[in-house]
Order: structure tokens, then C-alpha cells, then sequence
């Protein structure tokens, strides 16, 4: 019998060389004449390590990492086959710290199933949430995803069942299940991993919400970035459909569900809600403004949910595993667990999913490992491009988006970006307002404009011309923009923009020059 | 060199989307990945076939990042300029790829070698700076990295 030996076919391992990795080992194991089964399954998340090759051993699987290419001749000769000891050797994978410490519900088959085989995924729990929907009428599944908890993992938060129950109650001959996986946040890619690595989950996820709410249409917008998680969304919509999940008879229920990827064409304000329903219909992507809520007049005018990929990926858990079990997990009004995501400037960059409530100084300073340059951390900004910039001094503050709210900041996609001492916040908050400028609609003043004005105040300021005034100047922009915009681009555009003034005021009088030189 | 040329093959494109609810997306991302951009001759035979104006069809291939009017070079590459790979050192990484390159961002070199483009997130942000290049991802660029990718691209 062949050993079976995992090695990522995740972006993120194809990165840094997974690929050649992987042909490493078939070539090895041909000279050797020993007959390996290698598994191209999604990541585990543990980034830093990639790429991260397993074997399956009796006793369970194990790590070796980060492998290159020219490990591979070593390894074999270690013995990795029987998962024998070796420098690269990390022990059994469900030992590292890192994954210990963490509760996967979402992430639970991510990295450890073939993304490719829905055997495999029916093998490791899936498609029990999707058998037990079945069974039920469409307001008790909406009441399910209520009594969970469970709020948008987008970004803004808002309750889930409410959003469904909504458009369950909408009469409509038609009605669109529409997934957002236009995952645009730098720092964030959790979406992409799902989708590349246990891409089975986010159909089951999209499936319920179908027979919630009566659709029988499904979108899946997906970023245009995104070039392996089309490729695995679209074998795994046809395995679906092979296997009767998807199709005019959902599991033999008489029910029908369709599901369809659509691609982007590089437009980060796609992300927004109702800009990604104009990106559908095949119009510019330029914001609608609300009401109608989209639930009432969404896609082609239709009664529409749209959630986020990890909101749908929630979901069959919350229905296989009953909506309390996942609303014991968390703190206040933030239920359930979040997929978080440590990027940039880090040690131990990845995915780390847990219950809401873990302050941010855990997460970088204890899980993160600090900084990759291995400097002190001086700023890290959470929630993607419209996050507000967090000092070490806040660090105390627990993952919830109401304590994120009091803290004039955001949780947004659980995006996490690390910065040493070396980062310019000058320079940092101007970006804010540049990729603003590059990414805006247009379809709003405050935005449109408010953006471009804002780097020139930016510039004037790091320049030394009328400081007090000029600082002035972008506060007021700021609340400009922040209530006056049409959507979250221009709304949030001043939370890293504020945060980074108001916690780094130095930097913008020349500072960070002047800490650059001396560290010459 | 204009796009007459192709008048058939954005035909053919539309064609295979009859039917298609708001096509205009799917179209114009088939026309590009066939040809490398969209030529202007393809606005308005993609208009007659939605029954739009051709300021419509360029309202929209104006709006998207993505779309290129004009060929690309024979190498494309896409270097990510957003936060986390600005925090990984991107910033540096991507004045050094500027240089090697011999190109700016949205610049094609003259010979047609190459083109550069930004974008603003490829998701491999723990294993950031990142790039892509003829649609291959690449991580963790440091100058030996980018050197790679420009000695790849230069050939």
C-alpha cells in the first residue's frame, strides 16, 4: 500500500514553491521505487511553515517544514515515509501550538481533507448540516442561524438569521443566494483558503441558505485575484452536481439550487454589498444607495442575501451541530468563533480561528510570535484598508466587534497586519486615503474627492506648511467623509487615517525621518 | 494594429453567452484572457449583443482594474502594493523590481518584453511581499526573489 503524503496546493504554499516540492517527491520515491500517494490538500494555515508536507503515519499524521525542494532527497533518507524524526520534522500536525491552541468549526477539514473529493468531505462530517436542512421548513433553518448568534464575517456585522428572515419573508417568484467572496482586505485571506481548501463547505453553506429562504440561484462573485479558488470552486460545483447535491433535485429532496462563479475584474469597492450586485448584472460597480435593502430588491431586482464566504461557511456546522453548541463560544453580542487572520510583519503568520474574545496583544505578541524582522511592534492595523491603526498601548483590547467599535476601530474580515518600528504612519495614513482615491466608485462626493484632497493635506503637513491648520483641515474631512459617504470605502477610509494621527502624531512632524537617520 | 482582426473571435465569445444574465462581465473577461486586452473593435459588437450602447460596454471596461486596452508585453507581472506586503518590506522590494525591470507601474517596456502592473492584494499576505507573474505566484520576495522573477522576465 502507497503512503499517503500531504503537500498543499494552496496559493499560499504554491507561493514558496509547494509545487516543486511536491514533484521533488514524486521524483525521489520513483528512484527509490517506494510508492507514495501524494494529496494536494488546502492549507493548514500555518504559514510560516510552508511549505508544510504530511505523512500519514499509523499513529497519525505528521509534519515536515518549510521543505525545499532540495530537503526532499533528505527527507527520504530520514525515514519520513514512517514519519521518522528529521531537522525539518515538526511531530504530529494536531500537536503544533499554533493549531492546538486554536477551535476550528469553520476551519475544522481545511488543510486536512483532498479539496478535491467530496467523498472525503462527506468522510470528515460534511453534508450533515445540508441532511438536517432537509428535514426542515425554511423558517426553522432561519430560526437555527438566529438562535446562533452568528453575525456577517464580512465585515459589518449584521446578524445573519436577521438578513435571511428577511428575505425568507420577501415574495418574490425569484429570489439569489449571493456569496461575497471578493475578498479584497489586505491581510485577509481566509475566504481563499476555504475556497481552495475545503471548497465542498462554502456549496453546503450557500445550499441551506437557498432552501431558507426559497432561492434556487446561486452566485458565488469571486475575485479575479483569486485564479486557484475559481479552478477549485468550479471542480467542486461539478462534483456537486454529479453527486445530485447541486441541481434541479438538492439530495433527493425535490428541491432545486444552482450555483454559479462569476469573476471580478479588479475592483475593490466590488466588495461592497450592493456594488458587487451592479458587478453581477454586468454594470460599472458603482454603489447603490439603501433602502431597498437588497434583501427586498437585490439581484436583478430581486429579493437576495448576500454574505460573506465565512458566513456561509459557518453555517453547516451551526445546522449539524445545533445553533447553541456555536453560541457558547465568544463573548457578549460576538458569538461563535472567528477565522483571524495574522499577516505582514510576523513571526507566525496564518490562520488562527478561536472564539471571540482574545485580546490583540495575544494574537501578536503570544500566537503572532512579534514581528519577522524580529524589531518591537509599533503598530498593527486590523480589519484590512479601513481598519484603524492599533498601538501596543491597546493591545488589551479583546477581538469583539463592540469592543473594537468603543475603540474607534474594526474587526472587519479578521484581518490582522503587522508594522515594526521602521513604519512611517505618515506614510501609512496617506496610503489610506490614496488606495481610497485609486479604489472610489465615484458615485459619492465625500469619497471621490474627499480622498485625493486628503493626501494633499497629508502631504502639506509631513511638509510643515500651516500644521495647525492643515491637521484641522483632516479631522474635518474625515468626519466629511466618514458621514457623508454612500458606503464603507469612503465611510471607514478615516478610521486608519485618524488612528494612525492620533496615536502617532510624531510621525507626521518628521519624526520617523529623523528615527530613520539615527538608526543609520 | 488595430483590432479588426479579431472581430470574429469576440464574436464567437458572445455568442457563447447567449442567454447569460448580465454577461457583460463574463464577456469582456473571456475577450481578455483570449487576447491579452480588449480591443476597442469589440465595444461595439459586444453592445449589439446586450442591447446596450457602446458607452455603456465602455463605461464598464473603463471602471474594472483589470481590463488593458492595449497588448501587454509577452510577461506580465502583478506586484501586490497593499498593506501587508508593504509591512513585509514591499515597498522596497517593489523599487527594486521597478529597476530591474527597466519599467513604472502600469508601463509596458518599449521592446514589449514586459509589463508591470499593481495590484492591491493577491490573499498571500503570510507570505508577503507577493507578486504574480504570468499568472504563477510568487512569495516571500526578497531582492534575490525579485531578481529571479526579472532575470525570468528579461530573458
Amino acid at each position: 500500500m502507497s503512503v499517503r503524503v500531504f503537500v498543499p496546493g494552496d496559493a499560499g504554499a504554491l507561493a514558496v514553491g509547494a509545487d516543486d516540492v511536491a514533484q521533488a517527491i514524486e521524483r525521489v520515491a520513483a528512484e527509490q521505487g517506494t510508492a507514495v500517494e501524494i494529496v494536494r490538500n488546502g492549507s493548514r494555515g500555518l504559514y510560516w511553515l510552508e511549505p508544510l508536507v504530511e505523512v500519514e503515519t499509523e499513529t497519525g499524521r505528521v509534519a515536515y517544514g518549510p521543505v525545499a525542494p532540495h530537503d526532499v532527497k533528505e527527507l527520504f533518507e530520514a525515514g519520513f515515509l514512517e514519519g521518522k524524526p528529521s531537522g525539518l520534522f515538526l511531530g504530529a500536525t494536531e500537536e503544533i501550538p499554533f493549531l492546538k491552541r486554536q477551535t476550528r468549526l469553520t476551519f475544522a477539514r481545511c488543510g486536512v481533507v483532498d479539496p478535491r473529493s467530496l467523498d472525503d468531505y462527506r468522510a470528515h462530517g460534511g453534508t450533515a448540516g445540508l441532511a438536517h436542512a432537509l428535514k426542515m421548513p425554511p423558517a426553522e433553518i432561519v430560526e437555527q442561524v438566529k438562535a446562533s448568534g452568528l453575525r456577517g464575517r464580512g465585515g459589518a456585522g449584521f446578524p445573519t438569521g436577521i438578513k435571511w428572515e428577511t428575505a425568507l419573508k420577501a415574495a418574490a417568484g425569484r429570489k439569489y443566494v449571493v456569496c461575497n467572496a471578493d475578498e479584497g482586505d489586505s491581510g485577509t485571506f481566509a475566504d481563499r483558503m476555504i475556497m481552495e481548501g475545503d471548497p465542498f463547505l462554502l456549496i453546503e453553506g450557500m445550499t441551506i441558505a437557498g432552501l431558507a429562504i426559497g432561492a434556487t440561484k446561486g452566485f458565488v462573485y469571486l475575485r479575479s485575484e483569486y485564479p486557484h479558488a475559481e479552478i477549485a470552486m468550479n471542480a467542486a460545483i461539478a462534483a456537486a452536481r454529479r453527486a445530485g447535491l447541486l441541481g434541479p433535485d438538492v439530495g433527493g429532496s425535490g428541491k432545486a439550487f444552482e450555483l454559479e462563479v462569476r469573476m471580478g475584474a479588479g475592483a475593490y469597492v466590488c466588495g461592497e454589498e450592493t456594488s458587487l450586485l451592479e458587478s453581477l448584472e454586468g454594470k460599472r460597480g458603482q454603489v447603490r444607495a439603501k433602502p431597498p435593502l437588497p434583501a427586498h430588491k437585490g439581484l436583478f431586482g430581486k429579493p437576495t442575501i448576500i454574505n460573506n464566504v465565512l458566513t456561509f461557511a459557518a453555517v453547516p456546522y451551526i445546522l449539524s451541530e445545533g445553533a447553541e453548541r456555536y453560541r457558547d463560544f465568544g463573548m457578549g453580542r460576538s458569538r461563535g468563533t472567528m477565522p483571524i487572520q495574522l499577516a505582514g510583519n510576523v513571526k507566525h503568520g496564518g490562520l488562527f480561528e478561536t472564539a471571540f474574545g482574545v485580546t490583540l496583544g495575544d494574537l501578536v505578541n503570544d500566537i503572532g510570535g512579534g514581528t519577522a524582522t524580529g524589531r518591537p511592534v509599533r503598530a498593527v492595523q486590523v480589519g484590512g484598508p479601513l481598519g484603524a491603526y492599533f498601538p501596543p498601548e491597546l493591545f488589551d483590547t479583546p477581538f469583539d466587534y463592540e469592543a473594537f467599535t468603543a475603540k474607534d476601530g474594526l474587526i472587519g474580515h479578521g484581518g490582522i497586519v503587522v508594522f515594526d518600528d521602521t513604519v512611517d504612519m505618515a506614510e501609512q495614513a496617506r496610503f489610506a486615503l490614496e488606495f481610497c482615491a485609486i479604489e472610489s466608485c465615484g458615485k459619492c462626493t465625500p469619497c471621490r474627492i474627499g480622498s485625493i484632497r486628503g493626501t494633499e493635506v497629508i502631504d502639506r503637513i509631513v511638509a510643515g506648511e500651516n500644521v495647525e491648520a492643515n491637521l484641522a483641515l483632516v479631522e474635518e474631512l474625515c468626519e466629511t467623509m466618514r458621514f457623508g459617504s454612500l458606503c464603507a470605502l469612503g465611510g471607514f477610509t478615516p478610521f486608519p487615517v485618524l488612528s494612525a494621527l492620533r496615536h502617532y502624531p510624531e510621525d507626521f512632524s518628521g519624526a520617523h525621518a529623523r528615527r530613520m537617520q539615527a538608526a543609520e | 494594429m488595430s483590432g479588426d482582426g479579431h472581430d470574429a473571435l469576440v464574436r464567437e465569445i458572445v455568442d457563447a453567452h447567449r442567454g447569460v444574465d448580465g454577461a457583460t462581465l463574463p464577456i469582456l473577461n473571456k475577450v481578455q484572457e483570449t487576447l491579452g486586452y480588449v480591443p476597442d473593435a469589440a465595444l461595439p459588437i459586444v453592445a449589439e449583443a446586450l442591447n446596450i450602447s457602446p458607452a455603456e460596454v465602455y463605461g464598464v471596461l473603463t471602471f474594472y482594474h483589470d481590463y488593458r486596452r492595449e497588448p501587454p508585453g509577452r510577461h506580465v507581472v502583478k506586484l501586490c502594493r497593499a498593506e501587508a506586503c508593504q509591512a513585509a518590506g514591499g515597498r522596497e522590494v517593489a523599487e527594486h523590481i521597478c529597476q530591474r525591470l527597466g519599467v513604472g507601474f502600469g508601463e509596458t517596456s518599449p521592446d514589449g518584453r514586459v509589463t508591470l502592473e499593481a495590484v492591491y492584494c493577491l490573499g498571500l499576505c503570510a507570505t508577503a511581499p507577493s507578486a504574480m507573474v504570468d499568472g504563477r505566484v510568487v512569495g516571500r520576495i526578497d531582492h534575490e526573489r525579485a531578481d529571479a522573477i526579472a532575470a525570468e522576465v528579461n530573458q
